[in-house]
């Protein structure tokens, strides 16, 4: 969607889009003020588990803006390595580092959709609420956060429903709207299209890039070398644990510097 | 035979009349049991719930012995806290031998265990599906704890009514606890083995029917939270 615009102009007029009403809290006027958690650094970050290094030595930064799409095959740690950025994992050695001057924050501003969401056994809605109450999101405010949450992800007639009896794809993108109901600064996305057909993918994609239109820095894995060409700024290419390369997308997908990614590049299976 | 058939009428007569005597009984037994079900459910939810959650040292022999607490034979239950009760037991001076008090907890006691063990298989299962998820969103332990009982609920429920079931049905420490007086203690597990020592049969097979009604009716509503779980977990 604008690619070349630069994050901080984009932040800044959310508010005058007819789309997104100015939901102007104090704080998120704060945040739009520009004290942001990012970027983030990994630092030789190497992960084992059962004696066997899954994650050998990764050292990257993110920074605020461009899309990262994390790239490999099945099985080269791309969920792992998200997991470790968004707190879950401790690294087994090296360090997991926000940089920006809210760094302090980091934890309650960002957010995560896993490739199978869990949803809550209430209704669309109450899903939405529950992600704000636990980020503190005063009550009087809620209702209008659901409701862009839930308009944005093409959800607002299913806000009765329960969650769980939603389609696979409708469920990505109540598990979107949920992540992105609290305004983090930055979302990661660990494969949030494998298990959906082409069109709810597609579906999904565009939430993805209104959440990207909002401000929000989006680091996705994916081993869909399409999505990854339709969503990617910028590609970080993991392999065996590795990580190969990270370059900007159209650099990386015209002239793939490693030999392994340009097998990729060519449809060769890797493992 | 005819004596059989005879009693069964009389006893629907009594069960159809609502006869005094009966129904004192029944309301009784369940004053009794939902009391001691409702306060096993307080103890048992956050405890099976902490245990499902924490790791300490120590924690597979803790649910070892609540699964083995499950079984618990009421008699031995009864007789413990007959001792506690009793006059010169720590707890004599409250007086609350042979009352339903003490009835209510002896059953508490049989049905905690069975509850904390559900609860804690119930939201052990469910935390290894949205611990990722609750983490991620910014939840802590004990906010955990609370949507994981929320979300469990159907299945908790299951776990309440086969608590009691358990209550309901148990004659040993109610009648060891409660002493089985007349119009004080007296519930339908033991009249009907007095009655039926007494060979008043009427009286004790009336009993029977409303506690296998009772029962059935448990157990059709166990079946059908687990209907409900099944359609909406999916």
């Amino acid at each position: 969607m604008q690619p070349s615009i630069s994050p901080k102009i984009l932040f800044s007029a959310i508010p005058t889009d007819a789309f997104w009403p100015a939901a102007g809290t104090a704080r998120d006027v704060a945040e739009a003020g520009g004290a942001s958690i990012l970027p983030l650094r990994l630092e030789g970050v190497t992960y084992t588990r059962g004696g066997q290094s899954l994650l050998h030595e990764v050292t990257f930064t993110v920074t605020a803006g461009a899309s990262t799409i994390v790239l490999g095959p099945n099985g080269a740690g791309k969920s792992l390595l998200l997991k470790l950025c968004h707190g879950l994992l401790r690294p087994a050695a090296g360090r997991v580092v926000w940089l920006g001057p809210a760094a302090a924050q980091a934890a309650e501003r960002q957010a995560m959709v896993f490739q199978r969401p869990v949803l809550l056994r209430r209704s669309v809605a109450a899903n939405v609420a529950y992600a704000l109450r636990l980020r503190g999101v005063c009550r009087n405010e809620r209702p209008d956060r659901i409701r862009q949450a839930l308009e944005m992800a093409g959800l607002l007639p299913l806000a009765g429903r329960y969650a769980r009896v939603l389609s696979g794809g409708e469920q990505q993108r109540l598990a979107l709207a949920r992540a992105w109901a609290s305004r983090p600064e930055v979302l990661f996305l660990d494969e949030p299209t494998a298990n959906l057909d082409p069109a709810a993918t597609r579906a999904v994609e565009e939430v993805i890039q209104l959440c990207r239109a909002s401000g929000t820095k989006i680091v996705m894995t994916t081993h869909d070398l399409g999505q990854a060409r339709r969503l990617a700024d910028e590609v970080l290419f993991l392999h065996r644990g590795r990580l190969i390369e990270q370059a900007p997308a159209a650099r990386f997908f015209d002239l793939p510097a490693t030999p392994a990614a340009q097998a990729f590049m060519r449809g060769d299976l890797l493992w | 035979m005819d004596d059989l058939s005879g009693a069964l009428q009389t006893a629907l007569v009594l069960i159809g009349r609502m006869d005094p005597g009966l129904t004192e009984i029944v309301w009784l037994s369940l004053q009794v049991s939902v009391t001691a079900v409702l306060l096993a459910s307080v103890i048992g939810f956050p405890l099976g719930a902490g245990l499902a959650l924490s790791r300490f040292p120590g924690h597979k022999l803790v649910i070892v012995l609540l699964n083995a607490l499950m079984g618990l034979p009421p008699v031995v239950v009864g007789l413990t806290v007959y001792l506690m009760l009793s006059r010169s037991g720590p707890m004599g001076e409250l007086g609350l031998l042979f009352t339903p008090t003490a009835m209510i907890i002896a059953q508490c006691i049989l049905v905690t265990p069975i509850i904390s063990a559900l609860t804690r298989q119930t939201i052990e299962d469910l935390w290894s599906e949205y611990e990722e998820q609750l983490r991620s969103l910014g939840a802590g332990r004990g906010r955990a704890v609370l949507t994981l009982l929320w979300e469990g609920r159907y299945s908790l429920f299951t776990a309440v009514l086969a608590g009691f079931g358990r209550a309901i049905a148990e004659v040993g420490a109610v009648l060891i606890v409660g002493g089985n007086i007349t119009h004080v203690t007296r519930v339908m597990t033991t009249s009907i083995a007095l009655e039926t020592a007494k060979g008043n049969l009427e009286l004790a097979l009336a009993l029977g029917i409303v506690l296998i009604s009772l029962a059935l009716i448990i157990n059709a509503a166990v079946y059908l939270t687990k209907d409900l779980v099944f359609r909406y977990s999916n």
